[in-house]
């Protein structure tokens, strides 16, 4: 049990802002002052920020595009962070070993991660990977914008078969949600083209990302299923492309959801970008930040760069080969048998550089102008960089000055494509917090994450910093320096690290979500039989994850 | 139980799934000859044994675990053939006893790791290869003799979704003699030994549009066949290179690999094509996959200072055993003493040894403990990824007395960790 006395909390879902609080802990929850009684240990928190952990709901952290990446670049890999003794070695710069990713999360006060992209037929190596990540808790999002059995049943105008086949295929991989990466595009690329626009036709199928993506709205909706259709969208990485991503927006128009979006669009900065090619390439951030704003079915995540080293690693093929012929760098592909693909190349960014310059002044655009309860913080770890700068992005959000003093060291070429340097805006550290918590927890639609009020989770941040007294935008380096090491993580109410030092190794669950319920999988066996055998290089019965096979694996099923 | 069941085959890196096991009979069913001879009544190591004599598990592993506490870097070798669980538990211990991991790519296929860190790997699943590829090349590779049932399930007979037929498919095999396999393509190219760079130098020049940089005759093949040959692949709507050992291990190995995939690179901007190495072991890949998820890297792993350091041809086995760098090893599903140059099997005698193994081999011989195990795919499960690092649970359908590694290396650190303390 535990007793947080005297801190300042900032719980934006409970509407709490910065107010002197006690916080109580029993078995892993936050609970009334009324339950806790006998050997509790309190924590002072005088003085000090006390909020939800953090909540990253967006990085690729497990499985083969990771693993692939780390082989191929050792390099990345000679930074060593820990020595081994009582907790595991810990090593990499922006890649990470499993448990480097769970203690560097755990340093900086996050006590949840989800892996955006599981490729469905590795769902088990993804998994062997989330479950040797110590300290948070996570999930992994299956693609299926390309999935042979997505395009056939959006062919066929067939959405009981996709809705069935949806419901079977999150709970083979035991995934979390549904991930839409390029539709289309990346079954094209096994032809060496790619789907660039809504309306251009998936070779073999007669089928659009267009119809891809309002379907797969559509039947994530039907099933209700705990998170929003997450979109990867067509086109991306290419000037000119924001067009093409509010377009995508507008196919969630017809849908909505008490509790959350219908819709996430993530990692929107290398989708927002205006222009007809490199010469003349711009900003679109505003406009789309227009449109989110416009609309309350739809949610963002950023995808900010950093400056200086990452690796580019997604499920969309054709793109990543196309940046491996922009820079040269090594490339690795992957096509998986009937479900799409993924391409990793490594990649830097640097502030001289015009186009570098131009993503990081995007990124930041959208965080600052699109309204905080539509806006995630995210690198897109490890694409746009670290997970371990977000307080870097929390502390330029916060000051403009920060903003102003980073600008000049910027190519200028960010002045005229982008509308940085004029904005005004200061998101508050209510805000941020909200972007960084409560958002994330509301979008992945997990009541008992990002927030501090009783029944929640007890994953609790605490950091050296005193919202009352401390000037966030005048004191951008404190607020830096502060929230990157907490003075207390607590995990499931046990204390996992304090001021940047692991205390103790937990291991956190593997949320998984259960749909079979509302679906009769009768629709769909002959289909799944018929495409087993065909087309795939292994047998029905031998696909899939089973939960014993996690090690603490939480079914959340859908009612 | 007089019934078939399905079993998933963890003999070598084809990784079959369809295969049948008749549990009265004993016997499989659609294996290949190698699989089956796995899958079939063998000469199993009885006990496990302290110096030759015979001791109980626990006994056992806690002499084990003393050797490698005792010692100042032990070498700990082998893994391909067991499954992730164990190949886990293997890495902590390395890394607990700060000793050298190391697996059998490092003799094998791990010319193509240091290619991959130059290039990256333009890859793709055995099943895009059965859907999609109109060519493939077996490139110093010989499936018929060492993935037999690779050509009917995946590379050459399989159908799939654009390839209805073995017409549909052009199969071309370079190698430097006239193999089993070069019987079943539909072009054999005999290249001269050590020159498979620059025939492959020769075919980008050639599909670069740069043929007058070529001469008459590459590595014994001619000009004409060359320019056929680019011809085909250019023209191909998908199309697969399958490398083996003839390409890693001969002359210019990791180069040989890097130039054969700035060829699939150039290739891609024409049409389709993807590059695989035919890995051999059931679990290789996983061998390599999971230290590099939990350390960092896939092989030739030195923990001696508290954190993993990677240094092939430093910290690989032979060349640790060669120069005498350690002092003790645990060698597990694998046989060295019989696989190994004379000089690093020298070595190995002079220092105690540990092996864990189902089955008695040379390496058996010189071991001082042997921990004898359960066959995973028939006496234990576990999770192993096939070549092309699709993960596969494979499954216990047969009892057994004899504990399985992921059991024995359990036990194993827990004694360590006692023993540390």
């Amino acid at each position: 049990m535990l007793h947080i006395k005297n801190g300042i909390v900032i719980d934006p879902k409970n509407g709490i802002d910065a107010e002197k609080m006690d916080i109580f802990v029993k078995n892993g929850k936050i609970v009334e002052e009324s339950e806790v009684k006998g050997d509790v240990k309190v924590i002072d928190a005088s003085n000090k920020l006390v909020v939800a952990g953090g909540f990253d709901m967006h990085a690729h952290i497990a499985g083969s595009k990771i693993n692939v990446g780390r082989e191929m670049r050792p390099e990345e890999m000679r930074t060593v962070r820990l020595v081994a003794g009582k907790f595991r070695a810990s090593i990499g710069r922006v890649l990470l070993t499993s448990p480097a990713i769970g203690y560097e999360y755990a340093k900086m006060g996050y006590t949840s991660a989800f892996e955006a992209a599981q490729p469905p037929v590795g769902a088990l190596h993804t998994h062997e990977e989330l479950d040797a990540i110590p300290m948070i808790d996570k999930a992994a999002l299956p693609v299926f914008g390309n999935w042979h059995f997505v395009l056939k049943y959006v062919a066929e105008k067939n959405w009981e078969k996709l809705r069935t086949f949806i419901a079977w295929a999150i709970e083979r991989t035991k995934g979390f949600g549904v991930k839409v990466v390029n539709p289309g595009g990346v079954e094209a690329w096994m032809y060496g083209g790619n789907c660039k626009s809504l309306d251009d036709e998936v070779p073999g199928f007669g089928v659009t990302p267009r119809e891809i993506i309002t379907a797969l709205i559509q039947e994530t909706e039907n099933l209700n299923l705990s998170h929003s259709v997450h979109l990867h969208c067509n086109n991306l990485g290419t000037p000119g492309n924001y067009e093409t991503t509010i377009e995508s927006m507008k196919l969630a128009s017809k849908f909505s959801n008490d509790r959350r979006q219908v819709l996430h669009v993530t990692h929107v900065q290398f989708n927002a970008y205006s222009g007809s090619s490199w010469r003349d390439v711009g900003s679109g951030a505003a406009e789309i930040a227009k449109y989110v704003n416009s609309v309350d079915n739809i949610t963002i995540d950023m995808g900010q760069p950093i400056f200086g080293h990452a690796t580019a690693m997604t499920g969309d093929a054709p793109f990543q080969f196309t940046l491996h012929k922009l820079t040269g760098a090594r490339w690795s592909n992957k096509d998986s048998e009937i479900e799409g693909g993924a391409g990793i190349v490594p990649i830097g960014y640097l502030p001289k550089n015009p186009i570098h310059a131009l993503q990081w002044a995007i990124g930041l655009e959208l965080g600052l102008l699109v309204d905080s309860d539509k806006v995630v913080l995210s690198t897109d770890y490890p694409n746009g960089g670290p997970f371990t700068e977000y307080p870097y992005i929390m502390a330029m959000l916060m000051s403009r000055k920060m903003r102003e003093k980073e600008l000049e060291r910027v190519s200028p070429y960010v002045q005229k494509a982008t509308g940085l340097a004029a904005i005004d805006r200061e998101k508050t550290l209510f805000e941020v917090i909200q972007m960084t918590r409560s958002l994330p927890a509301r979008v992945m639609g997990l009541d008992s994450k990002g927030h501090l009020g009783f029944g929640a989770d007890a994953d609790i941040a605490i950091y050296n910093f005193d919202p009352l007294t401390v000037d966030v935008t005048n004191d951008f380096e404190t607020v830096y320096k502060v929230f990157k090491t907490s003075a207390y993580t607590i995990k499931g109410g046990e204390i996992i690290a304090m001021n940047g030092e692991l205390v103790k190794e937990v291991w956190g669950r593997t949320f998984w979500v259960d749909a079979t319920s509302k679906v009769e999988m009768e629709a769909i066996e002959s289909d799944l039989d018929e495409m087993f055998s065909k087309y795939y290089s292994l047998e029905r019965q031998n696909y899939g994850v089973e939960e014993s096979w996690i090690k603490k694996p939480e079914r959340l099923v859908m009612g | 139980m007089a019934e078939e069941v399905n079993i998933i085959c963890t003999f070598c890196g084809s990784v079959c799934d369809d295969v049948q096991f008749d549990l009265e009979k004993f016997k499989g069913k659609k294996f290949c000859k190698l699989g089956s001879s796995k899958f079939s009544k063998k000469e199993r190591i009885k006990a496990p044994m302290i110096d030759g004599k015979e001791v109980s598990y626990e006994e056992a592993i806690e002499k084990a675990a003393e050797i490698l506490v005792n010692a100042k870097r032990p070498l700990l070798y082998g893994w391909a053939s067991t499954v992730n669980e164990a190949i886990r538990l293997g890495v902590l211990l390395t890394e607990k006893v700060r000793g050298v991991y190391d697996q059998c790519a490092s003799v094998c296929h791990a010319p193509g790791t240091l290619a991959l860190i130059e290039e990256g790997v333009p890859g793709g699943s055995l099943g895009e290869i059965k859907n999609r590829a109109d060519m493939v090349v077996f490139w110093g590779s010989n499936p018929m003799e060492a993935h037999p049932r690779h050509p009917v399930r995946y590379s050459v007979r399989a159908k799939g979704l654009l390839i209805k037929d073995r017409k549909d498919r052009k199969v071309v095999v370079v190698d430097v003699r006239k193999t089993k396999s070069a019987n079943m393509a539909d072009l054999f190219i005999q290249i001269k030994p050590g020159y498979d760079y620059p025939v492959l130098s020769a075919l980008r020049a050639i599909i670069k549009g740069e043929e007058d940089a070529v001469p008459e005759e590459v590595g014994g093949v001619k000009k004409e066949q060359l320019k056929e040959l680019a011809e085909m692949m250019k023209s191909a709507k998908y199309g697969a290179v399958l490398y083996g050992l003839g390409v890693t291990q001969s002359r210019g190995r990791d180069r040989n690999v890097e130039n054969a995939i700035k060829l699939i690179q150039l290739l891609n901007r024409y049409t389709r094509w993807i590059i695989w190495p035919m890995r051999g072991h059931y679990n290789v890949v996983g061998a390599g996959e999971v230290p590099a998820w939990e350390a960092g890297y896939t092989y030739a792993i030195d923990f001696s200072r508290g954190y993993p350091r990677f240094s092939p041809g430093e910290f690989s086995a032979n060349e640790i055993l060669q120069r005498g760098d350690c002092d003790a090893a645990l060698i597990i599903a694998s046989d060295p003493a019989a696989h190994f140059p004379k000089v690093s099997v020298k070595h190995l005698k002079k220092i105690p040894v540990i092996q864990i193994d189902p089955f008695p081999n040379m390496t058996t011989l010189l071991s001082d403990v042997v921990i004898p195990s359960a066959v995973a795919g028939l006496e234990a499960e576990g999770t192993a990824y096939r070549m092309d690092g699709i993960p596969f649970r494979v499954k216990k359908i047969v009892d057994t007395e004899y504990w399985s590694d992921e059991k024995i290396l359990e036990l194993m650190l827990e004694k360590v960790n006692e023993l540390q303390r």
